[in-house]
């Protein structure tokens, strides 16, 4: 019960009256990669989003069940969603860069956490952008606005930007839907190369990239957990009729 | 056919129509500088800056009048900047929906569309005489932070909304607090249009004339107030003072009306020299506003 | 694990408590405006009747045989606004219609700061204008006109407000779906049927908002009026001659000496309060007017 990441039971999640989770249970191991697949409007991305109560900011948001990381409640009175949220990195949809310079969108995570001394932030800003794949191409331009990057570029400086407040899970909430290919084959050998030290959720619509990405794989439907496994099971034999229709494209 | 001829006729009179109508209003700008500069253009001189009003119009300027502008305007930018960019951020980003903050927003709306005289009355009826404040600079300046208030409160709260939301959730993201996500990310961010609202709100303000003059401004002025920092030769050298708030003032656009207001020709030119003084501002500040606008129109988008 | 840490959310909540009173600012100066003029209109109500303030047909409080009879005030206050109406609605839709259906991106872009300064001009300009200029020229095709006049003003007044509206109704026909228009080229219109009966109509509470707007405008406009319509109040309906409106009425016991506390120094709350009832009513029915066009294309 020790090497258990995320263990959640019967979570139920609404906006107003409208419920989006309709009790899901899930256990998410460390240093694995867990990519969540289903139609749209099944409630993935919702799921995702409460693992690190980004969900909060939405004032109908409400949400009920047990939701420990690391046999900690996540939604208790007590905890501190900064430290969650540090601690539990997130990667959006579209690329969100801060409108600032490549090496501030790094450093502003540190520096809201206390981290003021100049080598210090050049060290670990150096460190991420090489973690992220993308030292190489800016590594003469950090002064350059995060803006003019490509889509694929942003979205590996928004990784960056979260490896560097040296987070334990990452969240990819399906990172790679507003890229090209090439970018997108990058993001995920990325992520193939994070699993050694992290614990990654990744939700997307791409059935072939949960193949190639994951080792776990859960199928999401209306707000249910239809089937959760290893990947190369539910790919090769899925156990629910549903889950093998939407494999196979018969819907979604 | 014949129809058809009619209406791209029509179609054609139409567009004249309407560029003769808009070109009227910018003619109408033109006639009224040029106007105003054919009058005043030969009394402006630094003479005329330096001087005190006075009952002889070729011996009369308007430093009381540009110095207590100044003040005013100082006044009102200390104050009603924190009030109302404070305001747009509460409502934009922490605000909860309830009876409150909706009673809020209809009251910022309300006090948008209130006719600027009103305000006099209100600084007139609350600053002057409750506060005992007298026709003070300090009573002219709160009674124009209010007046220019809900004006910088709807600019900046536009400003924020047109920051994208994912900006904010980028910051949440890596363990910002809400005020170092609107301190760090979505003011800095927002900076170029809340600029731009405040420039416009204060070029209003100071070509503000009917509340002054309802809270009794003085017409004529000859001294000014306390400056704030006084320099001696002796120990300590520097002394700072806000007495100046307290002691009476006239402004800009107080002093023009005076002299429109007076039957003699050379008082008539005079107000028009103080047009172009006070033109010269207002415009000034409005290109400051534009181009800023433009340029960040122009810088990239989200 | 994830403990708080205090000092930070004590920070983060004595900054939301502070902004929060910022922003109460706005509900006590609504407050203190109608606290002030409640409280002085109440005590000139207690010296006057109601009924000789809505009938009496003469304004004299600064005389020695005084009348209260808001009515000549009233009438000098829309005449100025009916005349600076006939301007700016035909005026101001005009240009609106203009810049949103014919105007290139180009045109726009250097017309529209134009229409900026021109509302941007302070009021004491145009009044010094309206005076100094527009009269005298008139004067030069109406030989009987007086110095001081609501025509004059009024056509300033107008042009003053044809900004307001022609940017408001540009919005309001913005907002109008291109797709409404395309229906209408695509049934063989010319591009000024589809403007007068496609897009005009679809955003007809939109533009009807902005000239009850420009109204609430002229209705609380001082400068002008103050410079250049006179000092008389007057229950006519001449354009050529002195009157005096409800605005100009403040000003005008504002410059003079008069004692706090007096029957004539309470009469320009009352009409204040007049004045703010009046605006405050063409303000909501155009907020109304707006909020029914939002609703319908948003």
């Amino acid at each position: 019960m020790n090497n258990v990441a995320f263990n959640i039971t019967r979570m139920r999640a609404s906006y107003g009256n409208k419920e989006v989770l309709k009790g899901i249970t899930i256990t998410i191991l460390p240093n694995s990669v867990t990519a969540l697949i289903g139609p749209s409007g099944c409630g993935k991305s919702t799921f995702i989003r409460s693992l690190n109560r980004i969900n909060d900011l939405i004032p109908s948001f409400r949400i009920s069940g047990d939701i420990l990381y690391r046999q900690k409640d996540i939604y208790d009175q007590e905890t501190d969603v900064v430290e969650l949220r540090r601690r539990i990195g997130m990667v959006f949809q579209k690329p969100n860069p801060f409108p600032k310079s490549i090496y501030e969108n790094i450093a502003y995570g540190l520096r809201i956490h206390g981290f003021t001394i100049k080598e210090t932030l050049d060290e670990i800003v150096e460190a991420s952008l090489k973690k992220a794949a993308l030292w190489d191409e800016v590594k003469d331009n950090l002064k350059q606005n995060a803006l003019t990057l490509s889509g694929g570029q942003q979205q590996r400086l928004c990784i960056a930007r979260t490896l560097a407040t040296q987070p334990e899970a990452l969240l990819f909430d399906e990172p790679c839907s507003a890229l090209d290919p090439i970018s997108t084959a990058k993001i995920e050998e990325l992520i193939h190369h994070l699993k050694k030290s992290y614990t990654i959720i990744i939700v997307t619509h791409n059935m072939q990239q949960a193949a190639r990405v994951s080792d776990y794989s859960g199928f999401f439907l209306l707000g249910e957990l239809v089937e959760f496994g290893k990947t190369q099971d539910m790919f090769t034999a899925p156990k629910d009729k549903r889950t093998e229709d939407y494999i196979t494209g018969r819907f979604g | 056919m014949n129809r058809k001829i009619v209406n791209k006729r029509l179609d054609s009179l139409f567009k004249a129509l309407g560029i003769l109508t808009t070109v009227f209003g910018i003619l109408v700008l033109l006639v009224l500088f040029i106007d105003v500069f054919l009058d005043g253009a030969s009394r402006l001189s630094m003479n005329f800056l330096t001087s005190f009003p006075s009952r002889k119009p070729e011996a009369a300027g308007i430093l009381s009048a540009w110095v207590g502008t100044i003040w005013i305007m100082a006044v009102t930018a200390l104050i009603a900047l924190p009030l109302g960019i404070g305001s747009a951020i509460y409502l934009e980003e922490y605000a909860p929906k309830n009876r409150l903050t909706g009673l809020i927003e209809i009251s910022i709306a309300n006090l948008a569309g209130v006719p600027s005289v009103i305000f006099g009355l209100l600084g007139l009826g609350l600053f002057v005489r409750w506060f005992n404040l007298d026709r003070s600079v300090l009573a002219g300046g709160l009674t124009l932070a209010i007046l220019v208030l809900p004006v910088i409160i709807l600019s900046t709260r536009e400003a924020l909304r047109a920051i994208p939301f994912s900006i904010r959730e980028a910051s949440y993201a890596v363990g910002a607090t809400k005020w170092q996500t609107v301190y760090f990310q979505v003011l800095p961010a927002a900076l170029g249009n809340i600029m731009t609202g405040v420039i416009l709100a204060m070029s209003r303000a100071v070509g503000e004339t009917a509340p002054l003059i309802t809270i009794g401004a003085l017409t004529y002025i000859a001294f000014l107030p306390q400056p704030p920092v006084t320099f001696s030769g002796g120990f300590p050298f520097m002394h700072f003072s806000l007495q100046g708030l307290f002691d009476p003032f006239t402004a800009l656009p107080i002093q023009i009306f005076n002299w429109v207001s007076r039957p003699q020709k050379g008082f008539s030119v005079n107000a028009s020299a103080g047009i172009i003084v006070l033109l010269g501002i207002t415009l000034a500040m409005n290109s400051i506003a534009i181009i800023l606008r433009y340029r960040q129109r122009k810088k990239t988008r989200w | 694990m994830f403990r708080k840490n205090k000092f930070q959310k004590l920070k983060e909540d004595l900054i939301e408590k502070l902004l929060f009173l910022f922003s109460l600012v706005s509900i006590f100066v609504t407050v203190g405006i109608v606290a002030v003029l409640s409280f002085e209109t109440f005590a000139f109500f207690k010296e006057v009747s109601l009924l000789e303030f809505f009938t009496d047909t003469q304004w004299t409080p600064l005389f020695v045989r005084k009348h209260f009879g808001i009515l000549p005030l009233l009438c000098g206050t829309l005449l100025t606004t009916l005349i600076a109406m006939l301007i700016a609605f035909p005026a101001g839709l005009i240009s609106a219609a203009y810049l949103s259906e014919y105007a290139s991106e180009k045109a726009r872009g250097i017309i529209k700061p134009i229409m900026e300064i021109l509302a941007a001009v302070p009021t004491v300009v145009y009044g010094y204008f309206a005076l100094l200029f527009v009269t005298p020229l008139l004067k030069k095709c109406i030989p009987g006109m007086s110095g001081f006049n609501s025509l004059s003003s009024g056509l300033v007044m107008g042009i003053m407000i044809i900004p307001l509206i022609s940017s408001l109704s540009e919005d309001a026909f913005h907002a109008v779906p291109m797709g409404l228009r395309e229906a209408g080229y695509a049934l063989g219109s010319s591009r000024l049927q589809v403007s007068l009966r496609i897009v005009l109509p679809a955003a007809f509470s939109g533009v009807c908002a902005a000239c009850v707007l420009a109204i609430s405008r002229a209705v609380g406009e001082t400068m002008i009026v103050a410079i250049a319509a006179g000092q008389q109040p007057r229950l006519t309906f001449n354009p050529l001659v002195p009157i005096e409106t409800i605005t100009a009425y403040i000003v005008q016991v504002s410059l003079g000496d008069t004692p706090h506390g007096s029957l004539e120094y309470r009469t320009i709350f009352a009409c204040g309060m007049f004045l703010f009832v009046m605006t405050y009513f063409l303000n909501i029915v155009s907020y109304k007017l707006r909020k029914h066009f939002q609703q319908v294309y948003e």
